[in-house]
């Protein structure tokens, strides 16, 4: 095993003819990190990727890997593994020659490779398919193929390109966690690009979420989840609802919010509120309560009308019509719960506790 | 798609069936029977016996065969590094790289053979300012190298084009995943680029040997007859119609067309690359350095001045006076083009006419021949599409000798007349030749077109011969074109068939003109300006159809 390495990405900025895809991308990834670059398609996450392996070029800003400038080197030059999308095995190769042509091209000794290839194979539970052809794969094999072949030549950085996006749902789920396993066990610093927040909560240390060409935020997945910094981190990470209004000088240490949309209320004092100004309020469905009439007083409760609802098995999610907005919350389903209906008046109870509040 | 198999479709697969009996596989059977047909009804190889030992025969077997993979070889050097370079590197005009890469297949190569001897030629220009300059003489025209030169320059088209398909459906992946792992240059192209494009240039390079197996104009205006298209021709056409040893040529041409196809077919059998991935980029071009620009730029131009040669030479040569022993011709003139209009505006129109028919024909069979493989469950309809694609391994000069012995003293119905000295039959072997280009376009268009359409038009009530008329071939209309136009503009240069089947010369087309022409130093001119006009011909039906196509995508991009 190599030592762990750390990747820096300094100020770095690229366009596409007059698209500018990254804009002054800066990214510190600690040794043997596990980080992921979460964003929308078109945020620029595949490109920044595609940069550290060397086949985008920069048109300002390093990257150092273990701190050897590697801005100008060659995607051959770089040791950095990485796992494509479309898992690129070549067909015209079985399976063990697949694995072995990284190591082939550096010129390793014949018996060195043999017993590397073996080595990757059982590394990803393959070794008995050393002679098949990519062709007569399934898909989950095909990627752990992709994975062998990448580790086999003991890259400095393993480079994940959308790895699981090719696969279904319950291969997706199982694969991550072989992933996780893989990375934990080889300890090498690890950088993953997905557009699927779940994925990168659940096998990340840490997540960048990018869009438009900018890092928005980075984290742990718990930050991200509880503490967004903007609106696009809150709506792309989880579910969540997103209540525009201003806030006023209220009593004590309090505020009032006024909004437009679901009237105004008074808030205690928040971490980070400020005094006043246009503010969007942020609160997860599962921390809001549904009930017949305000009980709780410790909740901020308002008023509306069931407008629709979701069984979604763990949990019913219902849609609250208050005022103009419309507010999700989700109610713990156990056997034998009573369920409110469409149409019915209900109260939503808030949880102070639960909320942020984005400035605009 | 319905199981029940109708009576119209019987009775169409019928006919085609009918069509391709007569015509094609009937005749070719004969000549195979002749080849080993021992005059009581039995059978013998004594034949093949006598074609081994003759000497002039087993040196023309194999100078065909050296002549047909020494093109190849020389087609994959010109095509090869055209190809990578215009489909991985940054550079400028690739797009008229691909297209003048196209150019000569518009000029026949019999029609170009005497450019390339006026300019490549002992004495012809090249070799004139090479010895005026370094007292060299290269022989790029003599003997087997001439044919090999005009038959390499003419066919590479067909590696480039596949080879190019082949290397733009790569995903860009494969390559990214090499440099990865550490590959580039060469190696990158040894070991994973080549063998992945590996497919179509297969293809390619099989084409081009059956077609230069085959191919019997070119040798003969070349003035090479040890090679077995021209032996097979020559004994026909000298010793006569009985003689068993053009027949034993023929079968021997045969079974190497079939051979090389066959080998083609395996070596493509489960290696379909095509490894563009949904949601797939194009490869990202790489740069050049300086030196490598330098080199590829070089041999792009020495490429298209190559490619370019037979048709300025031809030019040249149609607008000149006299042409020989000078670098470019004296004195300039139109009077070719007075001779040409003169003596064979028949056969200008003798060839309109018969590739015009042909390609109808052609059309017409194609699109049967299509819906009743894809559409229909009629047993034994593949055969039809086997059939049809059979004609590409049957040599013109075998169609020509099969026509000449099996329909000797048949009389055409109703209008009386030998079938043999009739114009008809020149339609007839184009149809034949040139069905399987059709085919393919028409089974193409329809493969892209989903069965849904048409069943959505027979739920709202048209019948299955409606639904074909307003919804099946007016999609189709793309294909059938490109159909057409390749049927057109390869029966309007077709030379093989057209040598042994022109009777006369008020019935000859234009290429048979050409040859003829060509045959007497005064002809050239002549002869060159009617290769103008034919390449002219092909020309536009190529360009036309292009733009047909082009437009034809757009509107139904639209719509769809």
């Amino acid at each position: 095993m190599t030592t762990p390495v750390r990747v820096d990405v300094e100020k770095v900025s690229l366009a596409f003819g007059a698209t500018q895809v990254l804009r002054g991308i800066d990214l510190s990834i600690e040794p043997g990190e596990f980080f992921a670059l979460l964003g929308p398609s078109g945020c620029g996450k595949s490109t920044l990727l595609r940069l550290i392996a060397g086949f985008n070029q920069a048109q300002s800003g390093r990257v150092r890997i273990g701190g050897d400038d590697v801005t100008r080197m060659a995607p051959w030059e770089r040791n950095v593994g990485m796992v494509f999308q479309s898992y690129a095995l070549w067909p015209h190769m079985t399976v063990a020659e697949n694995v072995a042509f990284g190591l082939e091209e550096r010129r390793q000794p014949r018996g060195e490779i043999r017993r590397k290839v073996a080595d990757a194979l059982a590394l990803v539970g393959l070794a008995e398919l050393a002679g098949r052809r990519p062709g007569q794969l399934s898909g989950g094999q095909q990627q752990r193929v992709a994975l062998a072949r990448t580790v086999a030549i003991e890259p400095r950085v393993l480079l994940l390109d959308e790895p699981l996006s090719n696969l279904d749902a319950k291969l997706r789920v199982h694969m991550r966690r072989e992933l996780v396993q893989l990375q934990r066990k080889l300890g090498i610093t690890t950088i993953f690009v997905t557009h699927d927040q779940e994925e990168a909560m659940t096998t990340c240390d840490r997540i960048a979420v990018m869009s438009e060409g900018r890092i928005v935020q980075t984290g742990a997945p718990m930050d991200l989840y509880d503490a967004p910094a903007t609106r696009f981190v809150a709506e792309f990470v989880g579910s969540i609802n997103l209540v525009d209004g201003s806030l006023q000088k209220g009593i004590g240490e309090g505020a009032l919010f006024v909004s437009p949309q679901v009237g105004s209320f008074s808030l205690p004092a928040i971490e980070s509120m400020p005094a006043h100004g246009d503010v969007t309020l942020a609160f997860r469905p599962h921390s809001v309560a549904v009930a017949g009439s305000p009980a709780d007083p410790g909740l901020i409760w308002l008023s509306g009308s069931l407008a629709e609802r979701e069984f979604l098995g763990e949990f019913v999610r219902y849609r609250v019509r208050v005022g103009g907005a419309d507010i999700l919350a989700d109610a713990p389903h156990l056997s034998g719960t009573t369920w409110f209906d469409t149409g019915a008046r209900v109260a939503v109870g808030i949880d102070p506790r639960e909320l942020r509040v984005l400035r605009r | 798609m319905s199981a029940r198999v109708t009576l119209p479709q019987a009775a169409i697969a019928g006919a085609i069936a009918l069509f391709l009996a007569a015509f094609l596989v009937v005749p070719v059977l004969a000549v195979v029977w002749i080849a080993f047909a021992d005059g009581d009804g039995g059978l013998t190889l004594s034949h093949f016996g006598a074609f081994f030992g003759v000497s002039l025969l087993r040196e023309s077997f194999w100078n065909s065969l050296y002549v047909a993979a020494a093109s190849v070889v020389v087609a994959s050097i010109i095509a090869l590094p055209l190809a990578y370079f215009t489909s991985r590197f940054r550079l400028r005009g690739a797009l008229l790289v691909q297209t003048l890469g196209v150019l000569p297949l518009v000029m026949p190569p019999f029609v170009g053979a005497v450019a390339m001897q006026l300019i490549f030629g002992r004495n012809g220009s090249v070799n004139l300012l090479l010895g005026d300059w370094f007292g060299l003489n290269v022989p790029f025209m003599d003997g087997l190298n001439g044919v090999i030169f005009v038959e390499a320059l003419h066919y590479f088209p067909f590696i480039l084009l596949n080879l190019s398909a082949a290397l733009a459906n790569i995903d860009p992946a494969m390559e990214e995943s090499a440099q990865n792992l550490g590959a580039h240059g060469v190696r990158l192209f040894r070991r994973v680029v080549f063998p992945l494009a590996m497919p179509g240039y297969v293809a390619g390079a099989s084409l081009v040997f059956v077609k230069v197996f085959d191919d019997l104009g070119t040798p003969l205006v070349l003035n090479v007859t040890n090679m077995l298209a021209p032996q097979a021709y020559l004994r026909i056409t000298s010793i006569g119609i009985e003689d068993p040893l053009g027949y034993v040529i023929s079968v021997i041409m045969i079974v190497f067309s079939i051979l090389a196809m066959w080998l083609s077919a395996r070596a493509l059998r489960g290696r379909d690359y095509a490894t563009v991935q949904r949601g797939g980029a194009a490869a990202p071009r790489r740069t050049l350095s300086r030196w490598q620009a330098a080199l590829a730029y070089g041999w792009i131009g020495l490429v298209l001045a190559l490619v370019l040669s037979p048709h300025l030479g031809i030019l040249l040569l149609s607008f000149s006076k006299v042409w020989s022993f000078t670098v470019v011709p004296e004195a300039f003139t139109l009077a070719n083009y007075e001779t040409v209009f003169a003596n064979s505006s028949g056969m200008i129109v003798n060839t309109l006419v018969y590739a015009g028919l042909a390609a109808a024909v052609d059309v017409v069979l194609g699109i049967a021949i299509a819906y009743l493989v894809l559409r229909t469950r009629l047993p034994g309809r593949h055969l039809l599409d086997l059939g049809a694609a059979a004609a590409l391994a049957i040599p013109g000069v075998v169609l020509g000798i099969g026509y000449l012995r099996l329909f000797r003293g048949v009389e055409i119905p109703w209008l009386g007349g030998a079938l043999t000295a009739s114009w008809i039959i020149l339609p007839i072997a184009y149809s034949v030749r040139r069905l399987p280009y059709a085919v393919r376009s028409c089974t193409a268009a329809l493969q892209q077109l989903h069965a849904s359409l048409e069943e959505a038009a027979e739920n709202l009530g048209a019948s299955r011969r409606r639904t074909i008329q307003r919804i099946v071939v007016p999609l189709m209309a793309g294909g059938i074109l490109a159909g057409f136009v390749t049927s057109f503009i390869t029966a309007a240069v077709e030379l093989s068939a057209t040598l042994l089947l022109a009777s006369s010369e008020s019935m000859a087309p234009m290429s048979y003109g050409i040859y003829l022409y060509m045959q007497s130093i005064a002809g050239r001119g002549p002869g060159a300006a009617l290769g103008v006009i034919a390449v002219i011909i092909v020309a536009v039906g190529t360009y036309a159809s292009n733009r047909f196509m082009a437009g034809r995508a757009a509107h139904l991009e639209t719509r769809t």
